[in-house]
């Protein structure tokens, strides 16, 4: 089992040589879209769960590829997987699959 | 002479393979629920009873709906079953017939040729069952001979590709190839030294084979087509042939009213069993035609759930478009079981979205609800409300300022806990808006509202109501020339069975132009399909050009369809047929007719006549 | 000499290569399917990065149209095939000749209507950045259609650009730092107006670019982040847009009284219909594939078949320009050797 080390504490400065970058690649692996966002934000803006709380897919993403795990599957939860941020990303990244990677990730490696 | 050891492997097999259907029927009738126990019970002695028994001849031997599908294929499968079973019912009937055999081994009709060369004493029947039993025969042979050329080249039969078997599945079907042929031989044999058989054996047995050692032959012959019956029954139950007698409890089952629930069954395990992984759903499954991803479909899904687990690959790799549930001869509910399965894998907590509490929609008498995607396409929801306007329509847009997801997506992905949250919650705020009709554009949401929903009052998708309003003379319509194509979104056509309601609008107001049969309940899926997750964006778009490319002709002016996630599809797809919505398609037309306030009209009239 | 060269497309890349070429001593025609040559560019109002008159630069590459080289409007060229030596050229039934032919077709303006959630041809003050040059040519600002001055004007970045959902992954490279001048050109005409850029990314390559983007600044235009989502029709016409201000990951909707989408550049319709007669197919995005993007930005695989200009991408007046002194020495050099 991969251990992706769940920092309990709020990252303060990100030091890319300590950076936990496991799980960002564990789910880059099982879908290359995740790495062609090009953080322009529409998947927030159009989000249907973003009208009624502070949600933001895009920083999501950003959070794992940054190494700051534990908040990110957190919110993922938030999404109600309506698929609009699938229908409006330029770049295609297929949201709804990561979004379920994210929540795969929570139960597989128990956070 | 009643008995010759050959006989027991067929005996063998026949004691087990009905012993073991025997078994499996009573274990499976005694799993069902209490509640279905119930209605089985209590509807045994009705017409349905009949319809059932009619509907299992019609599919289980002349396999009706196969038939539809393509007639060469049809032919085969009825060939087989039909052909065999008559073999088995003329056998019978014939070794009854026959002096001082009233009570006879179960084998004995069956080998009857072996036990009785004198056929004589069946008198006046003689001519009739040896006509019978060769025609037969032949029948039978014609159809393994077809499913033989299948195997080589299944186009011939109107299939692309054929189901890549299991071992199990493959011994099965050699044996039941054999054992055609070795009959042929055994009866030929026989009728060769005895002169047995009519027009077919005989003339194998007289004419082709004669000069081979005959009599020498003769027990070899017997035992070997013993051996390929008592094979393939052993076989049976383990293999995809167990779909003969599940299928028939299935009928029946069906015809009761048991139908698959919202999780896994026993009714689940019979569909499982009825399924004979004939391959017709890996032709209609859009994902093989368009993309070539030809082993996820139906045929495999179901047989690893029947032997096992299927894979996540084969679980996901499904856009739930239901056209393999339309398709499939045996009406597998396919896609509820799929969705079931899915729902073994639940991602979200039960509190996920407890940041919805606090809101609501305003209040409506009519409900207008656009849904998330349909916020995307605004020219849609433009249009309806102008139409809803020119109707007089007392409306509100109670999700103007942003909806709860119908929480149809999360169903399609098994997401069970997460969309009753959004369920209860959707329900709770549309009951509270007091309205006393719900109308969305969205049929992903209308499917929803009508299925999972507890709302209490008519929920009717645009199409509907817009030929409601039509047909009251609330809205007018003019003829244009324009040529229209329609395509079905697929929860609309198949998910809600409306079909008619989008066509009988189009008419009204222009040249509905269709061209061939993937229309209505058969109609060809978008691609943005919210049941897969697995498949990339340029798959998506591989499947909406073909689609479009399909609907339209040259001439096509425009493509209409109801559904704005359909629509979201086809125009990111392609920029070379315009895509609008119905309501786009009317509400231009309404432009063009002046005085459409019918409110104002008739306020008008009311003047005149006082 | 005396040997003929076909242009096709009369923009600033036809009208340049032609001045080129007839100077080198060769009969130019310049075919143009509108009635009036300079492409876009004649219906702009003002260049960036220094607001100079787009009538300018039309009207001095225009001042050299004398006969050779000559031009013929309305004019469209709907097949082009190898003839031997030379090509032959149809104009709807009538035919001409050439030993050369440079394609010059440019672009297409991205049909805006196609991004249904943006509201152009929906919400009567979403407006394209050609259709607010047109208003600065008219009335030197920007006019909602009630006739009123709007207060609030958003500019939408990458409208038709960088975006797979309508098939244009490729950067147009010029709306970044026309919006900013546009921005400023509102700034300028209505100076209590507030002024919004929605930006993925300011993409300020060329010479002076940088320092136009400053003086947007300077001059009080807001610049967020975020792409658009969507917009939607508040009350009397105003209205709301949705994007993200990613820099703080908050989503963010603000109400606005016109909405500039930037349209992108895409493909010239016909092009690749019209190359295709001669051997050449268009490049994954829809323009004209190059022989070289390094050496022979100019040539084709065709012998004899050049290009110029924004029909093998998007390209600003100074490429274009570029390209087709480029072309005119390629095409000189090819029938030198002839």
């Amino acid at each position: 089992m991969v251990n992706f080390g769940f920092a309990p504490l709020e990252i303060k400065i990100h030091d890319l040589d300590k950076s936990n970058l496991q799980l960002s690649s564990w789910i880059a692996e099982r879908d290359e879209t995740f790495t062609q966002c090009i953080a322009c934000g529409c998947c927030t803006a159009t989000c249907t769960a973003g009208k009624f709380t502070k949600f933001s897919f895009r920083e999501l993403c950003h959070s794992i590829r940054r190494g700051e795990i534990a908040k990110a599957i957190a919110e993922s939860e938030k999404c109600m997987l309506c698929g609009k941020c699938t229908l409006v990303c330029p770049r295609n990244v297929n949201t709804r699959n990561i979004v379920k990677l994210i929540r795969k990730a929570n139960q597989k490696f128990k956070v | 002479m009643k008995y010759h050891p050959f006989v027991i492997p067929f005996s063998i097999g026949l004691a087990f393979v009905m012993l073991y259907i025997v078994g499996m029927w009573a274990y499976w009738i005694i799993r069902l629920s209490r509640r279905e126990q119930k209605i089985v019970w209590k509807r045994l002695f009705s017409f349905r009873t009949i319809a059932a028994i009619w509907e299992s001849m019609m599919e289980g031997l002349f396999h009706r709906k196969i038939f539809r599908k393509h007639a060469l294929l049809g032919y085969m499968h009825m060939s087989l079953a039909f052909g065999w079973f008559m073999l088995i019912v003329l056998g019978n009937f014939e070794s009854r017939l026959y002096p001082h055999s009233n009570i006879n081994p179960p084998y004995y009709p069956i080998f009857f040729e072996f036990f009785r060369h004198d056929l004589s004493p069946l008198r006046e029947y003689e001519e009739i069952f040896t006509f019978l039993m060769d025609f037969f025969l032949l029948l039978v042979i014609s159809g393994v001979m077809l499913a033989f050329f299948k195997r080589i080249k299944s186009r011939i039969l109107g299939m692309r590709r054929t189901t890549k078997h299991i071992r199990i599945d493959r011994i099965a079907l050699t044996s039941l190839w054999f054992i055609f042929p070795l009959r042929i031989l055994a009866e030929s044999v026989t009728a060769g030294l005895y002169n047995t058989g009519h027009f077919f054996t005989n003339f194998l047995g007289q004419n082709v084979i004669y000069n081979l050692p005959l009599d020498q032959l003769y027990y070899p012959a017997w035992w070997a087509y013993s051996i390929a019956l008592g094979l393939f029954f052993v076989t049976l139950p383990f293999s995809r042939y167990m779909h003969i007698p599940s299928e028939i409890l299935l009928i029946f089952l069906r015809k009761y009213g048991v139908k698959e629930k919202e999780h896994h069954s026993t009714f689940t395990k019979i569909e499982l069993n009825a399924c004979s992984r004939c391959g017709i759903c890996i032709d209609t499954c859009q994902l093989s035609t368009n993309l070539n991803i030809s082993n996820t479909q139906p045929a495999y899904f179901l047989r690893d759930l029947r032997y096992s687990q299927p894979n996540e690959q084969l679980r996901e790799t499904c856009m739930m478009c239901m056209r393999c549930v339309e398709a499939c001869p045996v009406g597998i509910e396919v896609v509820k079981i799929r969705e079931n399965e899915r729902k073994e894998h639940q991602l979200y907590s039960e509190n996920s979205y407890n940041y919805l509490n606090g809101y609501s929609y305003p209040k409506a008498k009519v409900a207008f609800f656009a849904g998330c995607m349909g916020h995307l396409t605004p020219s849609v929801i433009k249009s309806t409300l102008k139409l809803f306007e020119a109707a007089g329509v007392d409306y509100t847009f109670i999700d103007k300022d942003g909806s709860i997801c119908c929480g149809r997506p999360l169903q399609l992905g098994g997401q069970a806990i997460a969309a009753k949250q959004l369920i209860d919650k959707n329900n709770a705020l549309i009951h509270a808006t007091g309205a006393e009709l719900l109308v969305t554009t969205c049929p992903i949401c209308a499917r929803e509202f009508r299925h999972n929903y507890h709302l209490n009052i008519p929920v009717l998708h645009h199409s509907q109501y817009l030929l409601e309003l039509v047909n009251s003379n609330r809205l007018k319509l003019k003829k244009t020339d324009l040529n229209v194509a329609y395509h079905d979104p697929c929860e609309l056509s198949r998910g809600l069975s409306i079909t008619e309601e989008p066509r009988e609008l189009l008419s009204k107001t222009v040249n509905l132009v269709e061209s061939g049969k993937q229309i209505g309940k058969n109609s060809l899926c978008c691609g943005g399909s919210l049941g897969a997750t697995n498949i990339s964006a340029e798959q998506r778009r591989t499947i909406a050009v073909a689609t479009v490319n399909q609907i339209t002709q040259a001439d096509t002016n425009i493509l209409a369809t109801a559904c704005p996630l359909c629509k979201k599809t086809f125009c990111s797809a392609q920029d070379t047929v315009a895509i609008q919505d119905i309501a786009e398609i009317l509400a231009n037309n309404l432009a063009n007719i002046k005085n459409q306030n019918p409110t104002k009209k008739s306020a008008e009239r009311e003047v005149i006549t006082a | 000499m005396g040997k003929d060269v076909a242009i096709i497309g009369g923009g600033v890349a036809g009208l340049e290569a032609a001045n080129q070429l007839a100077t080198l001593g060769y009969n130019v025609t310049v075919f143009e399917r509108n009635a009036q040559p300079g492409g876009h560019a004649a219906k702009w109002d003002r260049l960036f990065p220094n607001q100079r008159h787009s009538h300018e630069v039309i009207d001095s590459l225009k001042s050299h149209l004398n006969g050779n080289p000559a031009i013929m409007l309305s004019t469209a060229i709907s097949t082009i095939s190898r003839n031997g030596q030379k090509f032959k050229l149809d104009a709807k039934g009538r035919a001409f000749e050439a030993d050369a032919i440079l394609i010059a077709t440019g672009f297409e303006l991205f049909p805006a209507e196609r991004k249904e959630e943006y509201g152009y041809g929906i919400y009567e003050n979403v407006i394209t950045s050609a259709e607010l040059e047109e208003m600065f040519a008219k009335n030197g600002k920007p006019t909602m259609k009630s006739g009123e001055t709007p207060k609030k004007i958003a500019f939408i970045h990458c409208v038709g650009s960088r975006d797979e959902k309508v098939n244009k992954p490729y950067c147009s490279k010029v709306c970044c730092v026309t919006a900013v001048k546009q921005a400023i050109e509102v700034k300028d005409s209505i100076p209590n107006a507030e002024v919004f850029n929605l930006y993925m990314d300011l993409r300020m390559f060329g010479p002076g670019y940088e320092d136009l983007y400053k003086e947007a600044q300077q001059k009080g235009v807001t610049f967020i982040r975020g792409r658009l989502s969507e917009a939607s029709e508040l009350d009397e016409g105003r209205l709301l847009i949705k994007t993200e201000d990613t820099l703080s990951s908050c989503p963010l909707k603000m109400s606005v009284d016109m909405v500039v989408l930037m349209v992108g550049m895409s493909p010239a319709i016909g092009t690749s219909e019209l190359i295709a007669g001669l051997g050449l197919h268009p490049n994954k995005d829809g323009f004209v594939d190059i022989a070289d993007q390094h050496l022979y930005p100019t040539n084709t695989t065709a012998e004899g078949v050049f290009v110029a200009g924004a029909c093998v991408g998007p390209n600003n007046i100074t490429d274009s320009v570029n390209a087709a002194r480029s072309a005119a020495i390629e095409i000189h050099q090819y029938l030198s050797k002839k």
